[in-house]
């Protein structure tokens, strides 16, 4: 066998007297793709940019040796070194393709960067090779969008020129880090596609970090597992899928969504409508450079949603399903149409009788980072509906409630004194879930509300919503994007594309028949339970 | 990365404010200016306007520790009342722009549309004027004195703070958590007291110490040119001013005045530092990490 391309021994990564990394060893060889899977925090970034010596947060010391391709060491090598590797040996993918791009640079521009450098291509050389470079990653009409800027492109297209820069000068390694987190199930499955296909051309060694399983499975040859900084498997593909090890792989195996995996507890059939969504149309005026436009978010949609039941609302980025949650909420001003919360009109209501219906309507967002006050404690945090709606009289009735809502929520009282900042992005999901609950709502809007935790977060958190639906008799909203994840909480589904709703039925049967393609699509876009080495 | 401590950290910002030596030092010497500003008139060894000609330019000794000025009067008293005088025109005219500059900037920021349209657009015209010129614009129209001194300053700081406060409210405005409370139908200024203000003290916090800075700094100017605190109140610009006749023979007369606005001027500025440092709690976690090391 051939030198690997990257070998790493004995990697260590220390930040003050914190190991953040612990004796982490990998090979890595041509046309091979090595998975890093872990928790966020378990140290899979650290990892690959240490390895690489790209790492350059303050303080923190790297021991151990990582090599490439047989001779160069990239641990403790001089800046030089390591300027003349990155961009030209080894490509790098980040995870937000919203902020790896210069938004001030052409698309060109951005490209032929390196090639100039590494390459010492003159200009025109570097842009047939930028023009190649597009088309191979599949961007739509190249020639145009090289003249283009970032902000021109969707998230899956700034993806795909990421990866195009990586590409560049046939790097032999390619860094992804959660290159598709971000992103859409159905672009992260072209992604993932486009990758593998790069790589049987390009022939590079691929190192693909995530946070999920089900991704890894559909990339890696082999997979390392991390946990707290340490290996806790490693294995081929198909022996951690069929036989893992640690208990700590069987568990992120577990926590997969999986199309058909379970389904949410029957609703009574009898259950009657709490809300009724009639005829919904909400337009965006914008104004850009060549004058002012609308966005049509929301198209004439209907649908009704049964007490104590859940409504999956489901689509990619910009269908408008959050433009819904928004409108619900008073956040957004409808253009048309009617929404009835048991008989009361939600668009209606002013005064004292929409301040109380704002209380039968809770909301969580998904982003557990900026939904939550940074400079107030949980207490505060979570009292808020409480004092807004005066239902708990004084500071001990509030304090008494607080911690009875953490309680229900899984987390510990003493969370109360705590900031945000000091808690993991599932803590304060939680802390999300208490304060909507606070109000004790009967309709409960949950927008992505797991779509930026780790999956083994999320399917704990998904646990937690299903159980107070149980016990409280709670009706959801849930909107989202993956269709694995609606279909183990919902009992009926809306599929929304553009603003209309191309599917709306009882989840039972849309999964058992979808009968529009956009809802296949995103049905074959989900990772399948066995990884694509098996198939 | 991030981690998460593992009990609560509840440690007082003050504690965290003495971990930084520079933020120290700068708080002592500025609780020392504070001290002089309220006490001054009873510490003064001598009075600021006891003349004692026989005793005219003395450099400074054991008697008169920053020596005397051309008509004996004690330069270290003189000194004293003078920073008081120039601390209350600079805290009085800071705390002015503040209430009216805050108040606008958030109502404009968080009602948007015409309020703010029309608020900012008057904003901008005061911006179009020199900051001495539209001080001396106001004296000219109510005559110099210290009354008029921090009406002056604080006028011309309050389209700052308005374009700070303006500035924050935007992007907290439109943060989830914002958006969140407006969802439960929490009332305006529930969120304007609860979740924008505090979320914009930071930087508010940095601008009125700089702005304390530059108010004692105009202050000096306007005095120097005769239209701010008036004789026989002493003030550290007069006295710059006095003192020009005099410099090469007694470097005391100017040297000792433009330490006070340095000092006061550095301290304010260094403060307003560190307290920006630790009244960010992310920030905060960051120093206790630092320092636990």
């Amino acid at each position: 066998m051939t030198d690997p391309i990257l070998s790493v021994r004995d990697l260590r990564v220390r930040i003050g007297r914190r190991e953040i990394v612990r004796d982490v060893g990998f090979d890595v060889h041509r046309e091979q793709t090595l998975g890093i899977v872990g928790e966020s925090g378990s140290g899979k970034s650290m990892t690959a940019l240490s390895a690489t010596g790209l790492l350059d947060t303050p303080g923190a010391v790297v021991d151990g040796s990582s090599t490439l391709a047989g001779s160069t060491q990239l641990v403790g090598a001089s800046p030089r070194l390591l300027r003349s590797v990155h961009g030209g040996r080894i490509g790098f993918v980040f995870q937000d393709p919203g902020t790896s791009l210069n938004p001030l640079l052409t698309l060109e521009r951005q490209i032929t960067e390196s090639l100039e450098t590494h390459r010492k291509m003159t200009r025109r050389q570097a842009n047939t090779r930028a023009l190649e470079l597009l088309e191979a990653v599949g961007l739509p009409d190249p020639q145009t969008r090289l003249r283009g800027y970032p902000h021109q492109l969707s998230g899956g297209q700034r993806q795909r020129v990421m990866i195009a820069i990586a590409l560049a000068c046939d790097p032999e390694l390619l860094i992804a880090d959660e290159p598709t987190t971000s992103l859409d199930v159905t672009t992260q499955a072209q992604i993932i596609e486009l990758v593998r296909t790069l790589q049987r051309d390009f022939g590079a060694a691929v190192v693909w970090i995530s946070h999920d399983l089900g991704v890894i499975g559909q990339v890696a040859d082999d997979v390392t597992v991390l946990r707290d900084g340490q290996i806790v498997e490693q294995a081929p593909i198909l022996d951690v899928f069929d036989e893992p090890q640690n208990s700590y792989t069987r568990e992120l195996l577990h926590a997969r969504p999986l199309v058909g995996r379970s389904q949410p507890a029957p609703a009574p059939h009898d259950a009657p409508v709490l809300l009724r969504v009639d005829g919904l149309d909400v337009r965006f005026p914008v104004t850009t450079p060549v004058g002012k436009s609308t966005v049509h978010a929301v198209k004439q949609l209907s649908f009704g949603v049964r007490r104590g039941t859940t409504l999956g609302l489901v689509g990619e980025s910009g269908s408008g399903k959050s433009t819904v949650a928004g409108a619900l909420t008073g956040l957004v001003e409808p253009d048309a149409g009617s929404a009835k919360l048991d008989g009361i009109d939600v668009f209606g209501v002013r005064g004292a009788a929409q301040k109380a219906l704002r209380r039968r309507i809770g909301l969580v967002f998904q982003d557990p980072f900026s939904s939550l006050n940074p400079r107030v404690r949980v207490q505060t945090a979570v009292d808020e509906p409480l004092r807004v709606h005066r239902l708990a009289r004084g500071a001990r009735a509030r304090q008494t409630r607080v911690a009875e809502l953490l309680e229900l929520v899984g987390l510990p009282t003493s969370f109360a004194s705590r900031y945000p900042h000091e808690l993991s992005g599932g803590q304060r999901q939680r802390v999300s879930i208490a304060r909507a609950l606070a109000a004790e709502p009967e309709l409960l809007i949950l927008d992505e509300a797991t779509a930026s935790l780790d999956v083994s977060v999320q399917a704990h958190v998904l646990d937690l919503l299903a159980d107070l639906q149980r016990e409280l008799g709670l009706t959801y909203l849930f909107i989202g994007h993956d269709l694995a994840v609606i279909q183990q909480m919902s009992h009926d589904v809306v599929v929304m594309r553009d603003g209309e709703a191309v599917e709306y039925r009882p989840a039972a049967e849309l999964f058992a028949d979808p009968e529009d393609d956009y809802t296949r699509a995103l049905l074959a876009a989900v990772p399948p339970a066995r990884p694509r080495a098996a198939v | 990365m991030t981690t998460f401590a593992d009990e609560t950290t509840r440690v007082a910002s003050w504690r965290l404010l003495l971990r930084n030596p520079v933020t120290v030092v700068s708080a002592v010497v500025l609780g020392v200016v504070v001290f002089v500003a309220v006490a001054a008139t009873w510490i003064t060894p001598f009075g600021v306007n006891d003349v004692d000609v026989p005793n005219a330019l003395q450099p400074p000794s054991g008697d008169h520790w920053f020596g005397t000025d051309e008509l004996g009067r004690d330069l270290l008293s003189r000194v004293l009342v003078a920073t008081q005088a120039s601390m209350r025109v600079a805290v009085v005219s800071v705390a002015f722009a503040v209430v009216v500059g805050v108040t606008v900037g958030v109502v404009a920021g968080y009602r948007g549309g015409w309020v703010d349209t029309v608020f900012m657009r008057i904003v901008d015209v005061m911006f179009a004027f020199p900051v001495l010129l539209l001080a001396l614009a106001v004296v000219a129209i109510l005559g110099p004195g210290t009354t008029t001194t921090i009406l002056a300053i604080g006028i011309v700081y309050t389209p700052i703070f308005a374009r700070v406060a303006r500035a924050s409210t935007l992007g907290v405005r439109v943060e989830p958590f914002v958006q969140m409370s407006r969802a439960m139908g929490t009332g305006n200024l529930y969120i304007l007291g609860r979740h924008i203000v505090p979320n914009i003290a930071g930087p508010l916090v940095v601008q009125t110490s700089l702005s304390l800075a530059f108010a004692i700094l105009s202050e000096a100017a306007l005095s120097f040119l005769g239209l701010g605190i008036q004789p026989p109140q002493p003030s550290l610009g007069r006295m710059i001013f006095d003192s020009q006749g005099f410099v090469t023979m007694a470097w005391w007369m100017a040297v000792f005045p433009g330490a006070a606005i340095f000092v006061i001027v550095l301290a304010f500025n260094l403060v307003g530092d560190g307290l920006r440092d630790v009244l960010d709690p992310k920030q905060r976690t960051m120093i206790e990490a630092r320092s636990k090391r």
